[in-house]
């Protein structure tokens, strides 16, 4: 899909020609790679048929990886959430947003491109988005801190969910971090004054707040942006208090017990769902939303449309008090 | 079946275990003087010359804020124990188990209601011996019923923190105190009562990333560390050596994070002038103390 605002790409279409696999797609690698093999030799003029062969392995890779993705650990889901092709938040504006139109600065301090931010037209609406980037390229990386936001990242998104509460635009945000960035100049701006602020923000919205999780809900650097009338997540997300590696270290110290660490957290889609910490959860093409992004973005955004058709005609009260009274909620049925 | 395996070890010890208390010496962390602990508790658990301020239990603490060192103990709600059946070295229904034989307490925030310099106060401790004063589903609970109670009586609400953060043992259930305490903070604001956060140490992690940093007037005590990430994350994440000072009471009030940095001597009568001055109370008719003292405007006129 065409971008129409004037945000520019990261890293346009490249990272989705390449295929790299993890370790447990090893099975699916192999027979892909078979298939590529087929493939050649078919162009290469090859006289016997192979056609039929091919189709085979390509049904069988298909077979592999949906089981594969049927039956993720929690550490494997882990490194699928951070899976460097995965749709990240430029993407999903990109495919979703029209007219994007990104605001900078927090006004007080400096602009944190952590946290990307501003306006655009949803399915034909006007509304508020923000997210965390996390970059595609090395450079991009590097410009978007690898997606860990600095205080004025945080206000920068206060400052524009006020915006969208003074109009009543709704706002969407698409969460994925490992965290909120631990460093010197964090901390002596305030870092956790501007995370508990956000959460606030959020709670002070009188338009409708859907949050989408789409890779890592890394800690207080997701909450600030995930306190919203709808949390959803992506399938093979994750969403957790500590990283399972930071559990590790600290409960077993031993960061090398991360997968314990990330099967005892219960970080899952599914088991948050089970907590009703989260309100749903959106289905992933088979092989994962790197495999094909399109389709999960797709998924993304009627999830999106569905929500916020839901939370259609509430008064800026209702809003506000339907989400305080869900967070409370939480954690008192189980 | 013989006699080795039979053998019975005998009980005695157990039997005639004696109650020897373990610090009748405290040591001072700064400067390693050893204090007779009857000094120190006299002291309000600040060491005498060093003035350096040790932590302080939930009791004493509240013992120490209210008139006469009596208070109504607010009753917390129960919370669904250990829904994610979590286990890493040790059970964690075992560590619960643990702290609470050590402190006598159900979780790590305690709620009182009682009288400051004679005004009605709320107030809440959250307290480190607990688990390092963890955030958990319980002590969220706790810090949303403090809430509740001071805008059920129309009281101003203090809370002493000391917490290194969520308790990872309830995972994603810990991470959703902070938009659930942050719930609580808006309607007490919204009822427009004072909220007083003291900070003391340390308080880290989730618990400053909502309300400890939510109040109206935040204090800290001398020497505490205050922060989001903890130093040794910082030091590993950007390969340096913090520089002295850093993240400690004095460099946030300096930063613009707290109002004032308050002798633990001196909170009591510093919290209450507040609370009168926000509630709109007159002058108290007799103080405890004859002349009283203004530390924290001598510190803000520095």
């Amino acid at each position: 899909m065409p971008r129409t605002g004037p945000f520019e790409t990261d890293n346009p279409g490249a990272p989705y020609r390449m295929r790299s696999y993890l370790d447990f797609e090893k099975p699916v690698a192999e027979l892909e790679a078979k298939v590529e093999e087929l493939r050649a030799m078919a162009e290469g003029g090859s006289a016997v048929a192979i056609g039929d062969e091919i189709a085979r392995l390509e049904a069988k890779a298909q077979k592999a990886l949906a089981d594969i993705y049927a039956n993720l650990t929690p550490w494997q889901k882990t490194l699928v959430a951070r899976h460097p092709q995965r749709p990240h938040f430029v993407d999903y504006c990109a495919a979703l947003i029209e007219d994007f139109t990104p605001l900078a600065g927090d006004r007080k301090f400096g602009e944190d491109e952590a946290i990307v931010g501003g306006f655009g037209r949803f399915r034909g609406e006007s509304v508020c988005v923000i997210g965390q980037e996390k970059g595609a390229t090395t450079e991009a990386r590097l410009r978007h801190n690898f997606g860990m936001a600095r205080p004025e990242g945080y206000r920068k998104a206060v400052r524009l969910m006020e915006m969208a509460d003074r109009f009543g635009i709704p706002v969407i945000s698409f969460v994925d971090t490992a965290g909120a960035y631990p460093g010197i100049g964090a901390e002596e701006r305030g870092q956790a004054e501007a995370i508990a602020r956000s959460t606030e923000a959020c709670l002070a919205l009188g338009v409708p707040n859907v949050a989408v999780i789409i890779g890592e809900g890394g800690s207080g650097g997701a909450i600030a942006l995930a306190t919203a009338n709808r949390v959803l997540m992506l399938e093979h997300a994750i969403y957790s208090v500590i990283s399972p590696e930071g559990a590790a270290s600290i409960l077993w110290r031993d960061s090398s017990r991360a997968q314990d660490a990330a099967t005892n957290m219960k970080i899952t889609a599914q088991d948050l769902l089970r907590f009703s910490v989260i309100d749903g959860i959106i289905p992933e093409p088979p092989g994962g939303a790197h495999r094909d992004p399109a389709a999960a973005m797709n998924a993304a955004g009627d999830a999106i449309a569905a929500a916020f058709q839901d939370l259609a005609g509430l008064s800026p009260d209702e809003i506000r008090s339907l989400r305080a009274e869900k967070f409370l909620a939480i954690g008192r049925q189980l | 079946m013989n006699w080795i395996s039979d053998v019975v070890r005998p009980k005695i010890k157990t039997l005639f275990k004696r109650e020897v208390p373990e610090n009748l010496w405290i040591k001072c962390p700064e400067t390693g003087q050893m204090v007779f602990h009857k000094d120190v508790e006299a002291n309000l658990f600040v060491i005498p010359g060093s003035e350096y301020h040790l932590r302080m239990a939930a009791k004493a603490r509240l013992a120490s804020f209210f008139d006469g060192g009596t208070w109504e103990e607010i009753a917390l709600p129960e919370v669904p124990v250990d829904p994610l059946k979590f286990r890493d070295e040790k059970r964690y229904v075992d560590r619960l188990r643990d702290a609470r034989a050590k402190t006598g307490a159900q979780d790590a925030v305690q709620v009182g209601v009682g009288t400051v310099e004679g005004s009605t106060v709320t107030a809440a401790v959250q307290d480190f011996e607990f688990m390092g004063g963890s955030l958990g589903m319980a002590a969220g609970e706790a810090i949303i019923t403090g809430m509740e109670t001071a805008i059920a009586r129309r009281t101003p609400f203090v809370l002493f923190v000391s917490s290194g953060g969520a308790r990872m043992q309830e995972g994603i259930l810990s991470l959703m105190q902070m938009p659930r305490t942050t719930v609580a903070v808006r309607r007490l604001k919204e009822a427009r009562l004072p909220y007083i956060v003291v900070l003391t140490n340390p308080t880290t992690g989730g618990v400053t990333a909502s309300y400890a940093m939510l109040g109206d007037v935040h204090i800290a005590e001398p020497g505490a560390l205050i922060g989001f990430a903890g130093p040794r994350v910082i030091e590993q994440t950007i390969r340096e050596k913090l520089p002295e000072g850093f993240q400690r009471s004095e460099y946030l009030r300096e930063h613009g994070m707290v109002d004032m940095v308050v002798h633990r001597r001196d909170l009591k009568a510093t919290i209450a002038r507040l609370c009168r001055l926000l509630m709109k109370q007159g002058k108290p008719v007799a103080v405890d103390r004859p002349a009283q003292q203004q530390p924290a405007l001598d510190a803000a006129a520095e």
